[in-house]
């Protein structure tokens, strides 16, 4: 009540006045002076005038009655959850505007992120308010009550407990979810005959029989990837994907920047079946056929002392004498105990053992590698032939399907659709109305995760609470929700659920425990247990190390590093989002060797058909240099024949042809060219640098004898050059360090950019024309042997350069050079002559060629826009703006607080999101900031430097680490 | 000074003998006021009309979707907008080159082709017009480009090279629209003399705005079209060059080129030559005006054609010499990209247009056929077109960063609004020839006999408006 009647006298401006016992805000009475009385006289006139030409909303609006706790409009608030993508969670911080999550952070509290995250979890906002999301509880193409739901799932009940559960069945994806794995656990405890089945189309199955093979259980494996100087990736593309790739990439960058400035750097050398962003950062890569590396593995092994592999007829089979492989073997030696093997997910368990027995003997257990007990509920993934047998027999009354999409993503062989047709009842939930909702009597929309309780575990096995920040938008329930419905509580809410679980599994106070752990996003002390496992010397049967020399074709399954296996199908940001090494959006196709392609006689765009296990599917052929020969690549989840309006059009369906017997490869496939052509969308059509450097490494070695080589591959002219006056910096000025030798190309930056500065997205016929939007994009380049060359990441946005092209041939003075070094866009005076495009060397400007943005149109995608940032309209240029909304930001708080902006106070959306720490944004007028350290180290670079631009974002060059052993050249 | 360019010394004549006054009034002013409209200028018309009907429906649909209906794209942010407006410009400048330049360096034989010639700047410059205006992303904006007073205090941004070419452009067209207008007054006065319709009488009464041919008439009217003239000369010069600059002061190789405002100038003028040619043909054979515009014309625009055409392939040369020799390697690239690169058949086609085709016109046979005539300056029109995709595709599509690099493939809507432009032109130019004096008779009455020794002098005793009553 003071506080009112004091904001009542400031406005009347001199005589305090009485409090009001009503509590009017203001009550202009008494001490009206003629002045006064004019300006209100004023004011009611032209707010009379303001009335008569505003629309008025139709309806009613009421302002808070009591506003809510720490809702100031304007400010947005941030909370802690975590996403899970194949089971595992990465720790995120929910940027909310008044209500509606609009961006997605990562959480540097936790283990899988510490602050960054990947493209996924940064498209996370947009799959919520897609707009194609299942919106209904259907049941036979009718909408249905919740309640309707409820009482189905009692008579399930009533039925089941008669037979202790022999006709039910639950299928779910893998589960780290402690409080979904005590739902279960009680469910089967209640219905001892029920059966709890898994299917994760990407799960590292392979990798916990590998553990089972080499250590006796199903570890789960953390590898270290700081501690190791030496790092042998065995088709791992640990950098790139998986659920702890934003940590391992962090920590890769960290051993790279310290190599750079020093320390001894760590050398990585990749064998690999499919060109991935891993295999690109590598200092020494060989592609080789998915079937041959267990037959190099085993050639390493025993170079290193391992011995012969069992039951092998040569000793090291076909890479015995291989010199890669023996220069690999010999450093691996040298680094005992510092040095990593990691094998990938996709490769078969024996390859796993052969990596643990090398981890074990080389002295790296425990030290670059640990091993814990298991995340999941229950390791054992894979549609067992035992469901689709039951399913089939019709033993199977009640299937609750649990997320997922097994009708489109169970292997081809199995018959899933079929046999699910013999079931009673099927139950599905999931996000969109899919494949399989569409077999399935009932379909219950479900929550995301941004809309429901519940909890889920790390890649070491943190513990976070999965908060939600919005109410679901469709009523939406969440698994927690579902399976309670089939317990004594059916009403029970996920919220109730997951603080069951946790009730008895946090110590001290509960609530005080509860909320540190919302707040913080994990749960103190939940990290998995190390279990000690000494991997043993390879006594294990593989049957391998003979690989069938098959001089047929081999086909590789692999998740799509933007749409993984299908799920993020219909999420617009991800469809656009260009691959790693491709650059090809809106569709998958079939990565082919160019020297196989020769072979072939196949160019890009040609449509194949690819034959495999009996089974025939059309694929567009891609030419990807590095790819191994004699092998066709195929990433899954496209080809999706029930999504929304952009998962249903896109690509071809690689789980048509892959069969439960060959998950990841398998030899023997046909390749037929049809004589078609299909169109294929890139934002990158041309990888060579044609012999210019802009994207420049250096050895380490070169480094160390010449210090200044980086500055010598191109001509930085003096500033002197210019006739203007050089512009006092009297005030911050912004720039950008972009560390090359720390980028793996992951793509979260691109897509937090487009998240952030409500970038919108244009379509597979736009992006063929060339018209993408994306401010930032990361430049690849592909130079040296087609068979296996060397390639850069460069991630380019507007460079904001101090003699900006652009700026000098605007006609409208719609782009300006700000006091502080920013080169700003300003959308209202645009009149879209692109002249400032054509001129900039950078090509960093984007163009509305059509009113791209309407995509804000529809009601739920309003929500997704940030509100500190323009939507911008059609014939309108625009480009990266540095984040001024955020700069701004950070000069308000600092301006509020008295002071300066410390360097580290403002961070951009491109910086926060990176997991590599590759992206460092700050005051280059401050000696001390970190940017501007950066920007003195002798690899610093400006890009196209030569044109006089003078960029304010400059490039640390890469440097690798090649082993001298190998000739850089020819890694082979 | 006037005697020493005596028509019909060393070569044809540039008039036919046998022409009096009276003849040259008849025959130049019966096109005019015939009352039946020749069955091929009904046809001719009908068809362009149709096209600029495509022109309208082009812009609507433009205006309607935006921009993205034609193939511009990142990087090439310009594509057929700008080629088309380069082209109509360059186009536009034979019209003021005859009018003025050679008014004032007293060639007298581009009297019988000078006012069409002006009509065909005028239009070119019309169609030149749209373009700019319509690539814009937001075209209603247009006028942001003007410096006028508003209440933001803004001010277009001087540096711009699009900025001055608003002035340029529009300085052109203001000029040649009053120097077009001012030197077909007295011919307007005549027309309206002759004219038989009330309609007529006063549509031309109007336009003629009171010209009686007395000696003060002829006196402020000869003051005021040496004036223009004077003011349209440099224009000549500075319009392309201008022009020019919209590339030059761009930071693109391919763009960056000192060599560009003269290089643009001598190409303007070659494809303004060109088009006066493929003018003038079909309208001295439909019209049976031999008389007037004669072997003599031809075979000077046909040598001013070999000029120009020579001074262009220089630049062509110079271009691709100095990416050599300047050894920046974008240079380097761009030059070779043009040689061997995607467009590289744009490229080799341009270079057998510009420089081969003009290299016959060497041969007093070719400049004095008017078929073959015909067809170098049809070949020249495309040539000249091509070199402005050259400039403006090839040099953008591939330019610093091979990450950016791309195609320009132009939609069905650039090529309509293309073609409509040509439909407007040419619609124009059939209402210009039916409806206004093609070649101007009171200059055209200079020359012939009659006028004696003083044929180059005004001569106001023979007033037009006495003539007829």
């Amino acid at each position: 009540m003071k506080q009112v009647s004091g904001t009542g006298s400031q406005v009347s401006g001199k005589n305090a006045l009485p409090v009001h016992p009503a509590g009017h805000a203001f009550t202009p009475a008494s001490g009206l002076d003629r002045r006064d009385l004019f300006k209100f006289a004023g004011v009611s006139l032209a707010l009379a005038g303001v009335t008569a030409c505003t629309r008025q909303p139709a309806e009613k609006i009421v302002p808070y009655v009591r506003q809510p706790e720490e809702i100031v409009p304007g400010k947005p608030l941030f909370y802690a959850t975590a996403m899970t993508v194949g089971g595992f969670a990465t720790g995120l911080l929910v940027e909310s505007h008044m209500g509606r999550p609009t961006k997605v952070e990562g959480n540097p509290l936790h283990p899988a992120s510490l602050g960054g995250t990947d493209a996924f979890a940064q498209a996370a906002v947009y799959s919520l308010y897609d707009p194609d999301r299942s919106q209904t509880l259907i049941q036979l193409g009718e909408i249905r009550p919740w309640s309707a739901f409820l009482g189905e799932m009692r008579i399930v009940l009533e039925e089941e407990r008669p037979r202790r559960g022999a006709g039910l069945r639950i299928l779910t994806g893998t589960v780290s979810s402690p409080t979904l794995a005590r739902q279960l656990t009680e469910l089967l405890a209640a219905l001892p005959e029920a059966r709890w089945h898994q299917w994760e189309p990407c799960a590292p199955d392979n990798a916990r029989a590998g553990a089972t093979l080499a250590v006796g259980s199903p570890v789960n494996v953390i590898p270290r990837v700081a501690a190791a100087d030496v790092i042998l990736s065995l088709d791992a593309d640990f950098l790139g994907c998986g659920p702890a790739q934003s940590r391992l990439a962090r920590e890769f960058g960290e051993r790279r920047r310290e190599g750079a400035a020093g320390a001894e750097m760590n050398r990585l050398y990749v064998v690999e079946s499919t060109m991935s962003a891993t295999g690109a950062r590598a200092d020494h890569r060989r592609p080789v056929k998915a079937s041959e590396i267990e037959a190099f593995a085993h050639a390493v092994a025993s170079a290193v002392g391992l011995g012969a592999p069992t039951g092998s007829a040569e000793a090291g089979g076909p890479f015995a004498a291989d010199r890669f492989a023996r220069a690999v073997a010999a450093d691996l030696g040298r680094h005992r105990g510092r040095s990593l093997v990691l094998a990938g997910d996709h490769q078969p368990p024996a390859v796993h053992a052969l990596a643990h027995s090398l981890n074990g003997m080389l002295g790296n257990a425990g030290r670059t590698v640990l091993y814990t007990e298991p995340i999941e509920a229950r390791p054992e993934i894979g549609l067992d032939s035992a469901l689709v047998a039951d399913l089939a027999a019709g033993k199977v009354r009640t299937l609750l399907i649990l997320g997922g999409n097994p009708v489109f993503d169970a292997p081809a062989d199995v018959g899933f659709r079929a046999a699910l047709s013999k079931v009673v009842r099927r139950v599905h939930l999931s996000l969109e109305n899919d494949e399989t909702s569409e077999e399935c009597q009932w379909h219950v929309p479900e929550a995301h995760f941004l809309e429901s309780w519940s909890d889920a575990r790390a890649f070491d096995g943190t513990a976070s609470i999965v908060q939600p920040l919005i109410a679901p938008l469709y009523g939406g329930k969440s698994a927690h929700e579902v399976l309670a419905a089939l317990s004594d509580q059916p009403e029970e809410t996920g919220y109730e659920l997951v603080r069951a679980t946790w009730k008895t599994r946090m110590s001290g106070d509960f609530e005080t425990a509860w909320r540190r752990a919302l707040h913080d996003g994990v749960v103190a002390g939940t990290a998995a247990a190390a279990v000690v496992a000494r991997p043993g010397g390879g006594n294990f049967q593989t049957g391998a190390g003979n690989p069938s020399h098959d001089s047929g074709l081999e086909i590789t399954f692999r998740p799509d590093p933007t749409i993984y296996d299908g799920r993020f199908a219909n999420n617009g940001w991800l469809q656009e989002l260009p691959k790693p090494i491709t650059k090809v959006t809106w569709d998958n196709v079939a990565a082919i060797s160019p020297a196989t392609a020769q072979r072939l006689g196949v160019v890009n765009e040609d449509v194949l058909e690819l034959s495999f296990s009996g089974r025939r599917v059309r694929a567009p052929a891609w030419v990807v240099p590095g790819h191994p020969d004699d092998s066709i690549g195929v990433t899954l989840g496209y080809g999706r024949a029930k999504s929304g309006r952009f998962g249903s059009r896109a690509g071809f369906d690689a789980y048509s042809i892959r069969p439960s017997a060959a998950l990841w490869q398998g030899a023997g496939l046909q390749v037929r060219k049809t004589g078609e052509k299909y169109p294929i969308a890139v934002t990158q059509p041309h990888h060579s640098m044609e012999g210019r450097h802009f994207a420049r490494t250096a050895s380490v070695e070169g480094i160390r004898r010449d210090p200044e080589a980086i500055a010598k591959m191109g001509e930085k002219p003096p500033a002197s050059l210019s006739m203007y006056p050089p512009r006092p910096v009297n005030t911050y000025a912004w720039g950008m360090a972009i560390d090359l030798g720390s980028c793996v190309g992951c793509n979260a930056c691109v897509v937090a950019c487009t998240a952030e500065n409500n970038v919108p997205i244009v379509g597979k016929d736009q992006v063929v024309r060339g018209r993408e939007m994306q401010w930032l994009r990361i430049d690849h380049y592909a130079d040296g042997d087609p068979a296996n060359p060397r390639h850069s990441f460069q991630p380019v946005a507007c460079v904001h350069c101090e003699n900006a092209p652009c700026e000098l041939v605007c006609p409208t003075a719609a782009t300006v050079h700000s006091a502080e070094g920013l080169n700003d866009m300003i959308y209202n005076r645009c009149v879209g002559t692109r002249y400032c495009s054509n001129n900039c060397p950078y090509k960093v400007r984007r163009f509305n060629f059509f009113h791209y943005s309407t995509q804000f149109r529809a009601p739920s995608m309003r929500m997704l826009a940030n509100p500190d940032v323009t939507v911008r309209w059609r014939g309108v240029m625009e480009k990266c703006t540095y984040c001024v909304q955020r700069i701004n930001e950070g000069k308000i708080r600092a301006e509020l607080e008295n002071r300066t902006v410390r360097d580290g106070d403002i961070v951009t959306a491109c910086q926060q999101a990176c997991p590599a720490g590759a992206i460092v944004f700050g005051d280059i007028a401050d000696p001390g900031s970190r940017v501007s350290k950066m920007r003195r180290s002798n690899l610093s670079y400006g890009l196209l430097a030569e044109l006089g631009t003078r960029p304010r974002t400059e490039y640390l060059a890469a440097l690798t680490n090649p082993n001298a052993d190998l000739d850089e050249a020819t890694p082979a | 000074m006037s005697r020493a360019v005596q028509p019909g010394r060393g070569g044809p004549p540039v008039i036919e003998p046998g022409h009096t006054y009276a003849t040259v009034t008849d025959k130049i002013s019966s096109i005019v006021l015939a009352r039946r409209t020749p069955l091929f200028w009904v046809l001719g018309f009908f068809a362009s009309f149709t096209l600029t009907m495509v022109l309208l429906g082009a812009i609507s649909y433009l205006l309607a979707k935006g921009i993205g209906i034609w193939g511009v794209n990142q990087p090439v942010g310009w594509g057929f907008a700008i080629i088309n407006f380069v082209w109509w410009i360059g186009i536009g400048h034979a019209g003021t080159l005859i009018s003025a330049i050679l008014l004032l360096l007293r060639q007298e034989w581009r009297t019988s082709i000078n006012r069409f010639a002006e009509a065909m700047t005028l239009f070119a410059v019309a169609c030149a017009g749209l373009f700019p205006l319509l690539h814009m992303g937001r075209p209603w904006l247009a006028y942001w480009l003007l410096p006028y007073p508003n209440t933001m205090a803004l001010w277009p941004q001087w540096r711009s090279p699009l900025v001055w070419d608003v002035f340029a452009v529009s300085t052109y067209a203001s000029v040649s629209l009053l120097f077009w207008f001012v030197g077909m007054i007295p011919d307007l006065a005549t027309l309206r003399d002759r004219a038989r319709r009330k309609g007529f009488q006063i549509f031309y009464g109007m336009l003629a705005m009171g010209w009686r041919g007395s000696a003060l008439h002829w006196y402020r009217y000869e003051t005021a079209y040496l004036l223009l003239a004077g003011l349209a000369t440099p224009l000549v010069i500075s319009v392309h060059t201008v022009v020019s600059f919209d590339f030059t002061i761009g930071i693109i190789p391919g763009w960056h080129s000192t060599i560009f405002p003269p290089y643009f100038v001598a190409g303007a003028i070659y494809a303004g030559f060109a088009m006066v040619l493929l003018l003038a043909i079909p309208l001295r054979a439909v019209y049976g005006l031999q008389d007037f515009i004669t072997m003599r014309h031809l075979e000077n625009m046909a040598k001013i054609l070999l000029a120009t055409g020579l001074i262009v392939g220089y630049g062509y040369v110079i271009e691709a010499f100095m990416s050599w020799y300047s050894a920046n390697p974008y240079e380097g690239y761009m030059i070779g990209n043009r040689m061997r690169g995607p467009y590289a058949p744009v490229y080799w086609s341009l270079m057998l247009c510009n420089i081969v085709a003009p290299q016959f016109l060497w041969f007093k046979r070719v400049r004095t056929s008017p078929p073959v005539l015909f067809g170098i300056a049809v070949v020249v029109s495309i040539g000249m077109w091509l070199e402005r995709f050259v400039i403006v595709v090839t040099s953008l599509h591939r330019d610093f960063l091979p990450s950016s690099w791309g195609m320009y493939f132009p939609t069905i809507w650039d090529w309509a609004t293309f073609v409509g432009t040509i439909g407007l032109f040419l619609a124009l130019m059939f209402l210009f020839i039916r409806f206004l004096p093609m070649i101007s008779i009171f200059e055209m009455r200079t020359l012939v006999p009659e006028a004696g020794p003083l044929a180059m002098q005004p001569i106001p005793e023979h007033s037009v408006a006495g003539e007829e009553g």
